[in-house]
């Protein structure tokens, strides 16, 4: 590590970040190549990768045709031949034209063939909704994939995060999946310039310490928890601490429960359905492990369970809104 | 069904050719003229979401559709605007599902890539690339076994022919002799990449053959060739269940989506270039030529305008949907009972919004 080297911090989106993150990398690692639709001339759909192919070229970026299924496959044999591929798929959404190589290749390399191959693939993809994007184009499947053994799932809620958990994602030997988020994208913040510092896989992190209730989230749902809980102290004096998972799979549950037990009170967002969802993950365990520290049952707010419609209003109703979160903190508390 | 969609049949020969073809020019200019409109009004932020457009592309969309039966049906992907709009679906109610309203034809559910009129025999409207070719392979798998002579026409991007579901629709479609018609519209471009830069085998109607299947390309800008082939090609698979695969070629004058400007992959000398042969500027053309009158031409112009502006007005004045029929349509009627005892435990909210409004009623 760069104990010596007092390396500065800049404030960049979180776009800007995770670019910084693969250039750091491909320029460490000559392993280290991009794969996905529009990732080049194009820049990127979201503009993550804009620049990289001018400075990369295009054999270490690689403009892919409309293929998932065969560039996430190809990435996998890449990566049992001890190369890095970073794939960029355009929106979750489209992840699950390639579901069969995710579940089905990637995740079952290691153990499937006795330890014999590893598979060190980064897949790198946005969720999210919020833009009128309607059904096809507004999920987070977070859950269903970190419900799956042999991946690796991360949800970066901030710049710095985005940063080191994606360093940690290239380096890191087993597939690894980088779910990003369109929202948050444009999202500024402090970034160290440090190109050893990586965020830890497996490690919630305490986003915004306080003593009444607990929020559980990650990604999108992290920054609408960390507005609430402001709302929470300047309207009803109710100090929330929201703790960060940042990686979904392995899951800290550590973390949440110390939380936990010092706020007896918790309610788990994500922006996804949470029926079968990460939130259902976090409530189950938070039971087993704090069920005596707990003061009310556990709470989660999550995505409205419909397929998100197109108008503004249903879709304003249907997504996890800081309203209905503030809601569900002053029920769980019993102050409404 | 509208004026859009009774008269079409075969190109006729006959006296009435012209006036054939003076409604299929409407069609074309009405379709310019909505997507003209969408790009303001999305501008405008009175439409959401992702809005792709079609300007350039008019001969290809007026010119199968003209091909297509009532009886035949109609699958689209995402670009769909036109195709909606040919098909007969009223501007008004294309709009106001533009502008997310209750009066929309998909009820404000669907938005700008989820159209569809099923009384129509539109089936869609879809989002995911080439995820409509199976679903068009299916309907037409139905066709057959309801004894029903009629085709499906599925239209797809030049951007969908490198996915899986292409060539796994094409192998069943040709395996089991289905009626349909693949009709891949080649605008040059799958979002930023070039067709040279996507396909190993940029001949895209030559994939046919490796299932057995005719395929054939015409120029989709010329409103006849296109209907011709188009006619020919849903007339073998409605009568012979022979399936093929139509390419047309054309060009997209704007992005890939409005938020698209679509000039880093390609130069505005191109979309010039391309625009010098505008598909409505040839029709009108040869219009002019074979008889029609300066004055007819711009009275169609001018109505299309006005449906337009019709459309705008019908989608303000149309409602929002209510927040309490947030799922009523996630289920088929009578299932709010199947998930009653689903209640308890819900997340937080869940009861409201999805429960108290009628699960599938």
């Amino acid at each position: 590590m760069s104990a010596t080297v007092d390396w500065p911090t800049e404030t960049m989106t979180y776009r800007e970040a995770l670019r910084l993150a693969l250039r750091e990398e491909m320029t460490r690692d000559e392993r280290v190549f991009l794969m996905g639709e529009e990732v080049g001339v194009f820049d990127g759909s979201y503009k993550v990768s804009a620049g990289l192919l001018a400075e990369f070229g295009p054999e270490r970026v690689r403009d892919t045709p409309i293929s998932e299924e065969g560039f996430v496959g190809a990435g996998v044999g890449a990566a049992m031949l001890g190369e890095r591929p970073v794939i960029e798929i355009m929106t979750i959404n489209f992840l699950l034209v390639a579901m069969d190589q995710v579940v089905n290749h990637a995740a079952k390399v290691r153990a499937m063939f006795g330890g014999q191959v590893g598979c060190p693939l980064v897949i790198r993809t946005p969720n999210g909704a919020g833009n009128q994007l309607t059904a096809q184009h507004s999920q987070s499947f977070d859950g269903w994939f970190a419900g799956t053994p042999g991946l690796k799932v991360l949800a970066p809620s901030n710049p710095a995060d985005a940063k080191g958990l994606l360093k940690a994602a290239i380096r890191d030997d087993d597939p690894v999946l980088v779910i990003e988020n369109l929202p948050i994208y444009k999202e500024k913040g402090a970034v160290s310039l440090d190109p050893e510092l990586l965020t830890p896989i497996g490690r919630a992190t305490v986003a915004r310490s306080g003593s009444d209730v607990t929020l559980v989230a990650h990604s999108f749902a992290t920054v609408r928890c960390l507005a609430v809980a402001d709302r929470l102290s300047e309207r009803h004096d109710i100090n929330a601490e929201v703790v960060d998972l940042r990686s979904l799979r392995p899951l800290d549950v550590e973390t949440v429960a110390e939380s936990v037990v010092r706020t007896n009170h918790v309610v788990c967002v994500e922006e996804g359905w949470p029926t079968y969802g990460v939130t259902a993950e976090l409530a189950a365990r938070v039971q087993n492990v704090c069920f005596d520290d707990l003061d009310a049952p556990v709470e989660r707010v999550g995505l409205a369970e419909v397929p998100m419609p197109y108008a503004k209003n249903l879709e304003l109703a249907a997504l996890p809104g800081e309203d209905r979160i503030e809601a569900a903190v002053l029920h769980t508390l019993g102050a409404a | 069904m509208s004026a859009a969609t009774t008269s079409a049949s075969q190109p006729p020969t006959d006296a009435s050719a012209l006036r054939w073809r003076l409604e299929r020019y409407e069609q074309m200019v009405l379709i310019r003229q909505f997507e003209t409109e969408a790009e303001r009004q999305y501008k405008a932020a009175r439409i959401g979401g992702y809005c792709h457009l079609s300007s350039g592309q008019e001969a290809t969309t007026v010119g199968v559709l003209s091909a297509m039966r009532e009886s035949d049906l109609l699958v689209a992907g995402y670009r769909c605007h036109g195709f909606a709009l040919a098909r007969g679906v009223p501007p008004n109610a294309v709009m106001a599902e533009l502008f997310g309203r209750r009066d929309g034809c998909a009820r404000g559910r669907g938005g700008s890539m989820h159209l569809l009129d099923a009384e129509r025999g539109f089936f869609g409207g879809w989002g995911i690339v080439a995820g409509q070719l199976p679903v068009a392979t299916g309907l037409a798998l139905a066709l057959v076994r309801q004894g029903r002579t009629a085709a499906v026409l599925c239209e797809l991007g030049d951007g969908a022919v490198n996915m899986g579901a292409w060539h796994e629709s094409l192998n069943l479609a040709a395996l089991w002799q289905l009626p349909i018609v693949y009709l891949v519209i080649n605008n040059a471009y799958g979002m930023g990449t070039s067709v040279e830069r996507a396909s190993a085998e940029p001949n895209l109607y030559k994939r046919a053959a490796a299932f057995a299947m005719h395929g054939e390309r015409v120029d989709g800008d010329d409103l006849q060739a296109v209907s011709e082939a188009a006619g020919r090609l849903l007339t073998r698979a409605r009568e012979q269940r022979l399936p093929a695969v139509l390419e047309t070629l054309t060009y997209r004058y704007r992005g890939h989506s409005v938020a698209d400007a679509g000039l880093a992959y390609r130069t505005r000398e191109e979309i010039s270039e391309h625009q010098a042969s505008d598909p409505l500027i040839q029709t009108r053309t040869r219009l002019l030529a074979d008889g029609a009158g300066e004055h007819e031409l711009e009275s169609i112009e001018h109505r299309a305008l006005e449906a337009v502006a019709e459309a705008v007005r019908f989608a303000e004045a149309s409602p929002q949907p209510e927040l309490n029929t947030l799922a009523r349509g996630v289920y088929a009627p009578g299932s709010s009972e199947q998930f009653a005892r689903m209640r308890p435990g819900s997340a937080y909210g869940e009861e409201r919004l999805v429960f108290d409004g009628g699960l599938g009623e």
